[in-house]
């Protein structure tokens, strides 16, 4: 047990050092020169270039700029971003509650709405209610995330707020402020949902259906169990393994959800902030958001693996 | 001996498209993807191009629909349903490509990881796995902000975000079929690594390499209107992702031009829809342990 989680938090450490320097490869490497990227479409000169690229630190060669690059995230410095003249870490700080807020209710909400739709479509497999919601359920995937926001924007019309995070008159005391926090998460927090739950009640549905003609199952029911008993104490457990952990494989679908909902509703979050990022390019904040991100789903990632051991007694014996 | 194979092979095909045909859902993806391509090609013969040209708009912007326009103009007084039609062209070329690169990647590298083993394979499996977990929005949105922008670009961000499963699905193809006895013979008989990969393991493991494509098409395609919706796309020609980009851009929400919002949408979730309906029928009709089950 100690010897695996060894391993799995080593490799989840081997991982994090690759998206740190793939970091660095994409914005860094690639671009050739960065303060041309950054500057595209705009009149610029050559002394301001050369400001900008002392100030960014791409004027040094590429080993020592890896090196610097390496000591600032060690001592958590992800550099200066270049529209706001502030620490990328700090604009990252600001923006986090707001996009855990809403990533962490969606998807406790979508994860209950699809394995509840999950379970019910398997145990009546075939039946109308299975297959509206196993359709519907394929329609939503096919869904670009933010065209559902637009059209639920449209035709919800004045009853929500159609974008931010809190209107600027709100009285200061807590129950108003969380209830116009709420009134404003609304309409991504919907979004979100549609776009995410349809993945959960597909595996659910799956699993517990691979679940349907096992023996034990037939036992339960020999011993007189009701329907309602066998599957609630019996199969379902079983069947709930493997959605746990893609409920976390699936962390990475959401980051991308929450880029474009919080887009599209102007949610003050990290995805608003890669968006703003992308815009202007300004690629140090856009390496900022890239590699805590992307390290955020890795350890997600570690976290499902061992939450799957504690889980499942048949993996924690092998 | 090589007559008896495509005989065989031939049966194979006609037993597999009869199967096929047998379900109503395959068939409907299928027919409704072959109106989509007609449309694609015909758009050029049957439409004018230059009324996408922004400076010869003569309507009025934001007119709903009419007799004239059907589907009413956009914020520049050009016809939203030319824009969409239009549209089809470039997310189904950028789905394709993007999905013919990914699927390349993934097959290379999921073969090679499952034929050669040892260092190899535990190599190409740890970078595998790397990019599985990296969630891909976010590296392709990395890609082509620091690409200079273009359909080239686009094509590679999707392709090199979207590779992972396709490598782990081949590779798992890839040893069950290298355990059995006749890939042992082949060896036996003086069998090299091109000629075991080329004659043996390709030819069984391209069925399911068939099938992950339908299904890796209709993700590209998400990933593209989303890569545009983003304003990442190719700023000089129209697709469904750039229409609706354009559409956030100008406020079509609060205009209350739904007529602008829908189209282009609808066409990314007909076309999404028809390629997973056909790469499920064709997963029932490969894995005959779904039988009945879906």
């Amino acid at each position: 047990m100690i010897r695996h989680l060894a391993g799995k938090v080593g490799g989840a450490l081997v991982s994090l050092l690759f998206v740190v320097a793939l970091g660095f490869l994409l914005f860094r490497v690639i671009p050739g020169d960065p303060v041309v990227a950054m500057t595209r479409g705009r009149p610029v000169t050559g002394d301001q270039l050369a400001e900008l690229r002392v100030r960014l630190g791409v004027d040094k060669p590429l080993g020592e700029q890896f090196v610097d690059y390496l000591s600032g995230m060690v001592r958590g410095d992800l550099g200066t971003s270049h529209v706001y003249s502030r620490p990328v870490l700090e604009l990252i700080g600001e923006r986090l509650w707001p996009t855990v807020l809403l990533v962490g209710t969606s998807t406790v909400l979508a994860v209950v709405l699809g394995l509840w739709l999950g379970i019910r479509g398997a145990w009546r497999r075939g039946s109308r209610s299975d297959r509206i919601s196993t359709g519907l359920a394929l329609a939503q995937w096919a869904m670009p995330t933010f065209w559902l926001g637009m059209l639920l924007s449209l035709a919800t019309g004045d009853l929500f707020p159609s974008g931010g995070m809190r209107y600027p008159d709100t009285p200061p005391d807590f129950l108003s402020q969380a209830l116009d926090v709420a009134h404003h998460m609304v309409l991504p927090c919907l979004t979100l949902i549609a776009v995410v739950y349809a993945q959960y009640l597909l595996v659910m549905r799956s699993s517990l259906l691979e679940e349907m003609h096992a023996d034990y199952l037939t036992t339960a029911r020999a011993k007189g169990l009701r329907d309602d008993l066998v599957r609630r104490r019996h199969a379902v457990p079983n069947a709930l393994l493997p959605t746990v952990t893609l409920v976390f494989l699936h962390l990475g679908l959401v980051v991308s959800g929450a880029i474009t909902v919080e887009t599209v509703f102007s949610w003050p979050g990290l995805g608003l902030l890669t968006y703003e990022a992308l815009t202007g390019p300004d690629l140090p904040l856009l390496q900022g958001t890239f590699v805590v991100l992307a390290g955020a789903v890795i350890t997600m990632n570690v976290f499902a693996d061992l939450l799957y051991r504690v889980l499942d007694p048949r993996v924690r014996a092998s | 001996m090589t007559t008896i194979a495509w005989q065989r092979r031939r049966a194979t095909v006609r037993a597999t498209w009869r199967e096929f045909a047998s379900q109503r859902g395959g068939l409907v993806g299928l027919i409704g993807l072959a109106v989509i391509t007609v449309l694609a090609v015909l758009a050029p013969l049957v439409t004018d191009a230059s009324g996408l040209d922004v400076t010869r708009a003569t309507a009025a912007p934001w007119r709903p629909p009419s007799a004239e326009y059907w589907l009413g103009t956009d914020h520049n007084g050009r016809s939203v349903l030319l824009l969409t039609w239009w549209g089809t062209r470039i997310s189904l070329v950028v789905g394709l490509a993007a999905t013919v690169l990914s699927v390349l990647i993934g097959t290379v590298v999921g073969i090679a990881a499952a034929h050669f083993g040892g260092w190899v394979s535990a190599v190409l499996m740890r970078f595998t796995d790397f990019f599985l977990v990296l969630p891909s929005l976010v590296l392709a949105i990395a890609l082509s902000t620091v690409l200079p922008r273009g359909l080239g670009t686009i094509v590679l961000a999707i392709g090199v975000t979207s590779w992972p499963a396709t490598a782990r699905l081949v590779r798992a193809q890839t040893l069950a079929v290298e355990a059995r006895p006749f890939i042992e013979r082949a060896r036996a008989l003086g069998g090299g690594h091109g000629h075991v990969i080329g004659r043996h393991v390709l030819p069984a493991v391209l069925p399911l390499v068939f099938v992950n494509t339908t299904l890796t098409v209709a993700s590209a395609i998400v990933l593209e209107s989303t890569l545009s919706f983003l304003g990442l796309g190719d700023p000089t020609r129209v697709s469904w992702g750039s229409l609706l980009h354009a559409a956030n851009m100008h406020g079509a929400v609060s205009q209350r031009a739904w007529w602008f919002l829908v189209p282009p949408g609808l066409g990314v979730v007909c076309v999404v829809l028809a390629f997973t309906l056909c790469g499920r029928a064709l997963e029932t009709v490969l894995n005959p342990r779904l039988k009945g089950e879906r």
